[in-house]
């Protein structure tokens, strides 16, 4: 399936961009971040984050579809 | 009803309120959070704010419209910065209205807290010694360099 990702905060500057799209076997977003978070070195244990896709929060086991926007969350600090 | 917005221009506090103006209304309240030119011991020169827009609209009006249905209150908005803000800056704005005023300080305080637990935006703090960290759950920055 390919995946469209967007990164903000600190998990777009180490991954270098603020998006990108993704060609991945995984099927919910605790293997895509598994795959992501090795990938681009991301320091966050997944419990520290929350995950949307398409715009909405998901669970880690959500299913995921061909073509979905999914955005890992880094712990927010607006305020 | 959209009762926050993220907005990339400074507020006008006078326009924003009146969005609360209600005949049945005695009391306001807000909350203003500003720039500081300090965090954790830290001289901080500017901050950024970076959001996930989408989401944050949508999160920040589920707060919003919570905070009505869960006090006394007639109306409620909240608006914060995204971009670029210098000390002193007008970072976040939340007014409510109230027939009375412990309901719309009892909102207000919710609101502001619900907002910097859930809704996605993140600031990057900007040192006067020239180093930058996002701010992330503990408040600490996290190191991106390495």
């Amino acid at each position: 399936m390919n995946f469209r990702l967007l990164y903000f905060a600190s998990l777009a500057d180490r991954a270098g961009r603020a998006e990108e799209t993704r060609e991945s076997a995984a099927d919910t977003p605790r293997a895509l971040y598994a795959e992501v978070a090795s990938l681009h070195g991301f320091a966050f244990d997944r419990e520290r984050l929350r995950v949307a896709v398409n715009g909405a929060f998901v669970g880690w086991d959500h299913a995921l579809a061909d073509r979905d926007e999914v955005v890992f969350l880094p712990p927010v600090s607006g305020g | 009803m959209m009762r926050f917005r993220l907005s990339d221009t400074p507020l006008d506090i006078g326009t924003e309120r009146r969005a609360l103006d209600h005949a049945a209304a005695g009391a306001y309240a807000s909350f203003e959070g500003w720039v500081r030119d300090h965090n954790e011991g830290r001289a901080v020169q500017r901050l950024d704010y970076q959001a996930y827009a989408a989401l944050a609209a949508s999160e920040g009006d589920a707060i919003l419209d919570e905070a009505v249905a869960r006090f006394a209150v007639r109306e409620a908005r909240c608006v914060h910065r995204v971009g670029s803000l210098a000390i002193g800056d007008l970072a976040v704005w939340v007014g409510v209205s109230a027939d009375h005023r412990d309901a719309a300080f009892s909102a207000c305080r919710w609101i502001i807290d619900e907002v910097k637990r859930r809704v996605p935006i993140w600031k990057n703090e900007h040192y006067l010694d020239g180093e930058s960290g996002w701010l992330h759950p503990d408040n600490t920055p996290v190191d991106t360099t390495t």
